[in-house]
């Protein structure tokens, strides 16, 4: 007596060939999963205790990024600017304005406002702002049209691949020093051409190594 | 070898090392190999054997969740010895999978019908073997949770792996093996898997093994596809028995350490696979076939092929060590000459001598037919060989590694409790694998041991005259 028909023997064929093709899928949802912005937090605005606008500041009234990002051409840490920093501008205008209140009392508590991170690079990665800024990297190449955010996010993935594609080609994105800050910055048609005379010019190596940047 | 012939070579007073035992029909065979599944009583020793087996397999849980939550500083090993216990290991469990290939594609290829029943198990012993080598290196890799790493898929990361490492073949070269083993047992399982669904007495065989049988119907459509498969697998796997050894031997000569970088390795490695795995078969063989009163179908024949394979790649090895010696002081390179003199004279002198007293001078013993036919000496000797060929890995991995060019960094490797606990473990996973094997499988081809029938022979002989003669 048999528990089986022969008729399940199409079913054990259909599970043969399905199994291949339910890992190839499985895997490749992975992959979609762990590109997605859900993983990633690209393109997704991140809510911050003050209702800064990048785009008023560096986009409408043009102030420099170095006005506040200070370190960003000699350290690795671009910086965040000191609370005095906004007082400059801010004890003389908008000197009641609710919005600015949690500057206010930064400066009055002398407690650090906390922003939150936007490119928040893994631990285990080392990374310095100064050597790409000096090498003809620009701002925007990868943080985006900053000056037309009003709420920041991450313009790229921040995954290896991404690091990768310019360490591996860096003359796909290398653009003149005179317009590292600049953020409407449109790269020659011979970009590549453009790139390999600054990669020659400004010493710049392809950096893949494993140590380059894990440390 | 005609049993006459056999019976001159053994003398009349001894059993005729034939390779079944006389009296056997298609019925009795089936029976015989299919009660130890279906209806025998299961035996009181199966139970006290998996027992233990089982307790040393916690031993292994207990080790990998240590190594786990404390990382690999448990373990005895520190640079410069990155490699210790784990790779010894390793290279010991690959090293003993290959003789199940070895007898089940090349001997099959060269129609040596002593095969036959023995290539069940010794292919379930390949696939636990492998199974026990594979844990090795990804327990090596510190963090586990990371081996797909090791594995060429799209990633995020922008990144393959190093494509012109050895350590990379390597995961190709056991993934491979460890598949094509899987299926090319599976697929010599199938017919016994539907004479087990068809003779099961009750619902739950039926339909297990129903499953298993994947619908065999035993039609001559079947046999003929079931003929071919088996052939084209046997074709896959016989390169495996050479490529995977030989990639595990890249693994250390493709480096530049003194005493590894040698052009011997492959073959030797080999060679030594094919010494342990043969030894491991003769160890487990023995005690099962007479427990499970199978001495008709492992007969003395099958022990003595087997010893005398034994004896012929145990030669090869011994070859190997003395080219090992031999070329060290040849090459004239003083980091090579130490390092042949460190391991004859160094500190890890007892090991190396050790191996040598067990991988070739106690074997020597098999160049006699009496000790050959005595069971419980070929039992020890396999025993023995078993021992010497993991010293062999111990001392190939870290003698070399422990006396590197720089004096100033060298280090005593001392093996810690979990160290050992780890090994002794994952022989409790392979022996926990083979009783389940024996207890719900036939552990002896069913169908290819009734073509060794008399009355099979009988009808084979009819249809190729010219083999009759043999």
């Amino acid at each position: 007596m048999q528990v089986f028909h022969r008729s399940t023997n199409v079913l054990s064929r259909f599970t043969i060939f399905g199994g291949l093709f339910v890992v190839a899928g499985l895997v490749y949802g992975l992959y979609l999963v762990n590109s997605s912005p859900y993983v990633t937090q690209q393109g997704v605005a991140k809510e911050q205790p003050i209702q800064f606008s990048h785009k008023h500041h560096a986009g409408e009234l043009g102030i420099d990024c170095r006005y506040c990002h200070t370190t960003v051409e000699k350290l690795a840490y671009a910086g965040m600017p000191a609370t005095k920093t906004c007082m400059n501008c801010h004890s003389q205008i908008w000197t009641n304005s609710e919005f600015l209140e949690p500057v206010r009392r930064s400066w009055r508590t002398d407690e650090s406002i906390e922003w939150t991170k936007v490119y928040d690079l893994p631990q285990y990665v080392y990374f310095n702002h100064s050597i790409h800024v000096n090498k003809g990297v620009g701002c925007e190449t990868c943080h985006g049209r900053v000056d037309l955010m009003n709420v920041l996010w991450q313009k790229p993935t921040m995954q290896m691949q991404w690091c990768l594609d310019c360490h591996r080609q860096p003359e796909k994105y290398l653009r003149p020093r005179q317009f590292i800050f600049s953020m409407d910055y449109q790269p020659p048609s011979d970009q590549l051409d453009l790139g390999r005379k600054l990669k020659e010019e400004y010493d710049v190596h392809t950096r893949v190594t494993c140590s380059a940047c894990h440390r | 070898m005609s049993v006459e012939t056999g019976r001159e070579y053994y003398g009349v007073s001894q059993v005729p090392p034939e390779i079944i035992g006389p009296g056997q029909t298609f019925e009795t065979v089936t029976d015989r190999i299919s009660q130890v599944v279906l209806t025998r009583e299961t035996p009181k020793g199966w139970f006290i054997g998996l027992g233990i087996a089982l307790m040393l397999l916690m031993v292994f849980i207990m080790s990998v969740s240590m190594l786990l939550a404390y990382g690999t500083g448990i373990w005895g090993l520190n640079i410069p010895v990155g490699w210790a216990f784990d790779i010894v290991n390793f290279v010991w469990w690959v090293g003993i999978a290959h003789a199940g290939t070895l007898i089940s594609a090349i001997l099959l290829l060269l129609r040596q019908k002593w095969r036959t029943s023995i290539n069940r198990f010794a292919e379930a012993m390949t696939l636990f073997a492998v199974s026990c080598a594979g844990l090795y290196p990804l327990m090596h890799l510190g963090r586990p949770w990371l081996a797909y790493w090791l594995l060429p898929y799209p990633n995020t990361m922008g990144m393959w792996p190093n494509f012109r490492s050895p350590l990379l073949f390597d995961v190709f070269a056991v993934s491979t093996y460890a598949s094509v083993s899987f299926l090319f047992w599976f697929t010599g399982l199938i017919p016994d898997l539907a004479t087990l669904r068809d003779r099961s007495q009750n619902f739950f065989g039926r339909t297990i093994y129903g499953i298993l049988a994947l619908g065999w119907r035993g039609s001559a459509r079947h046999w003929e596809r079931y003929e071919t498969a088996y052939l084209l697998l046997a074709g896959l796997s016989t390169p495996l028995v050479v490529s995977v050894h030989t990639i595990v031997s890249f693994d250390f000569a493709v480096s530049v350490i003194p005493g590894w970088h040698a052009t011997i390795f492959p073959p030797y490695f080999v060679a030594g696979a094919i010494f342990s795995g043969f030894a491991m078969v003769v160890t487990l063989s023995i005690p099962i076939r007479k427990y499970y009163d199978l001495e008709d179908f492992i007969t003395l024949k099958h022990l003595d092929n087997m010893a005398r394979v034994m004896l012929a790649t145990g030669l090869i090895v011994a070859y190997g060590y003395m080219m090992e010696a031999f070329m060290g002081w040849y090459s004239g390179n003083t980091y090579e000459r130490y390092m042949v003199y460190a391991r004859i004279f160094g500190h890890f002198a007892p090991a190396y001598w050790a191996l040598i007293l067990c991988n070739i001078i106690i074997p020597q013993m098999l160049w006699f037919k009496k000790v050959r036919a005595n069971l419980a000496a070929l039992w020890v000797i396999s025993l023995v060989v078993n021992v010497g060929m993991w010293l062999e890995r111990y001392v190939i991995v870290v003698t070399s590694l422990s006396r590197d060019f720089l004096p100033s960094s060298w280090f005593r490797f001392v093996p810690t409790f979990w160290d050992w606990s780890t090994f002794i473990g994952t022989m409790g996973l392979f022996l926990t694998l083979l009783f389940l094997f024996i207890r719900v499988l036939p552990m002896i081809s069913i169908f290819e041991m009734r073509t060794l029938v008399p009355g099979a022979e009988l009808k084979e002989e009819l249809h190729e005259a010219p083999e009759a003669s043999r």
